[in-house]
């Protein structure tokens, strides 16, 4: 019992050391330092584009990096890779099983991946040399539930997932190249750095961690959100981190200060974040609710600017395209909307 | 490499892979939140008037315009 005891002692010990070390750090706000910004005008976007094809819940949707193709997962057990401009369905994709709870586009635009309940993260071909798009690799060795999961590139991804660990795979091989362990709660998202080398990780035990790939390190550890977090994505500039919890607000954190910039929240939103993405300058923060709806905030000023209403259930996914001309959200009244 | 059960350590295996951790963390380089303020403000000014949901976009140069179809004014 001693040796615990003086575990527990010595972690206290050291959070108190960071925690203090960050204060002396902190020497503005993000609200202070914008101060003199004025904020941005109402955001009133609309929905341009609507993708009709699902029979269920949609629980995630990716964007390709051409800015328009998608892909979107349902639990009617299908993946389907949308063209968002003419709305046609250019593959639909049956799953092996319909518990999908993520999916992603690779940045080359040759392969898409999902996975949820059944553990695993299926890759798909979509360039076969017949046409048709057939498993490619099944990704088994979590021992839980697949929450997200990202390509880094045709042969590399990250899975996050409810055994509480995130892995990198080597998709040619399909074993496991390095766990990352650490969180003490499922982890639920996870997003890449735009130069490839760290990935956030956002878990159930109310936290978000930075990991160096190459490494297999945790770097960093945020605290601060007082339930699950749901939802993480970089900041544009791969400096900070935005995260949305179930305690329904959204914080930015910055990788330098080490700590928290700001919070974005409203007495009266009490519905957990779902899902955020951030629009191309940073300048907007969209997050989606359990409530249907999807916030908008001006990051700078952190008060709200706009709200995308338009699905009949809730907002599970939001994705902003690369060239930032159009967000696209996806709902359990299983449709995707695009809007500017 | 086999992927590391977390049901299957203890809670002492558990907590010195904290406490480890916790140590790595102690030892961060920061910065202060006045340069990182800057930089984010920086950022966002330097994009977004090139930041189609913040500036808008015309009908004309929409790649997701509504085709045809009746306007209800």
């Amino acid at each position: 019992m001693g040796e615990m005891e003086e575990l527990r002692k010595e972690m206290e010990n050291l959070k108190d050391q960071i925690t203090a070390a960050r204060k002396t750090f902190q020497d503005t706000t993000l609200q202070e330092a914008a101060s003199g910004v004025t904020v941005v005008g109402r955001v009133q976007l609309k929905t341009r584009k609507t993708l009709r094809g699902h029979l269920a819940k949609i629980y995630a949707m990716h964007w390709g990096t051409d800015s328009t193709l998608c892909v979107s997962a349902s639990q009617d057990g299908k993946l389907i890779v949308w063209d968002s401009i003419t709305t046609n369905k250019v593959n639909a994709i049956p799953l092996k099983s319909s518990w999908v709870m993520t999916c992603a586009y690779a940045p080359s635009g040759n392969l898409v991946a999902c996975g949820g309940l059944d553990n695993m993260c299926s890759i798909y071909n979509l360039k076969g040399k017949d046409g048709n798009v057939k498993v490619m690799r099944e990704l088994a060795a979590h021992t839980g539930y697949l929450s997200c999961c990202r390509f880094l590139s045709d042969t590399e991804i990250i899975t996050s997932s409810g055994d509480c660990t995130c892995v990198l795979w080597d998709i040619e091989t399909g074993t496991e190249k390095m766990v990352f362990a650490g969180h003490q709660g499922d982890c639920m998202s996870l997003g890449v750095s735009p130069d490839f080398k760290f990935f956030i990780s956002g878990a159930c035990d109310f936290t978000a961690k930075l990991w160096d790939i190459r490494e297999a390190q945790c770097r960093q550890t945020f605290s601060g959100h007082e339930s699950d977090i749901n939802a993480i994505g970089f900041f544009p500039n791969g400096n900070a981190v935005i995260t949305g919890s179930d305690d329904a607000t959204c914080k930015l954190y910055d990788l330098r200060a080490d700590q928290e910039l700001i919070t974005y929240q409203d007495s009266s939103i009490m519905c957990g974040v779902t899902s955020l993405a951030a629009s191309k300058s940073g300048r907007l923060l969209l997050a989606g609710h359990d409530d249907f709806n999807v916030n908008i905030w001006d990051m700078l000023k952190s008060e709200r600017v706009g709200v995308l209403a338009g699905h009949d259930n809730r907002v599970s996914c939001i994705g902003v395209s690369s060239d930032g001309m159009a967000c696209c959200t996806g709902s359990w009244d299983s449709f995707l909307k695009i809007w500017n | 490499m086999p992927v590391i059960n977390m049901d299957e350590l203890t809670d002492k295996d558990k907590a010195v892979m904290e406490v480890t951790q916790l140590k790595l963390e102690v030892k961060l380089e920061r910065w202060l939140t006045s340069k990182c303020c800057e930089e984010v403000k920086d950022y966002i000014q330097a994009g977004e008037e090139e930041d189609t949901l913040v500036k808008g976009i015309s009908e004309d140069k929409n790649p997701f315009k509504e085709k045809g179809g009746c306007v209800i004014f």
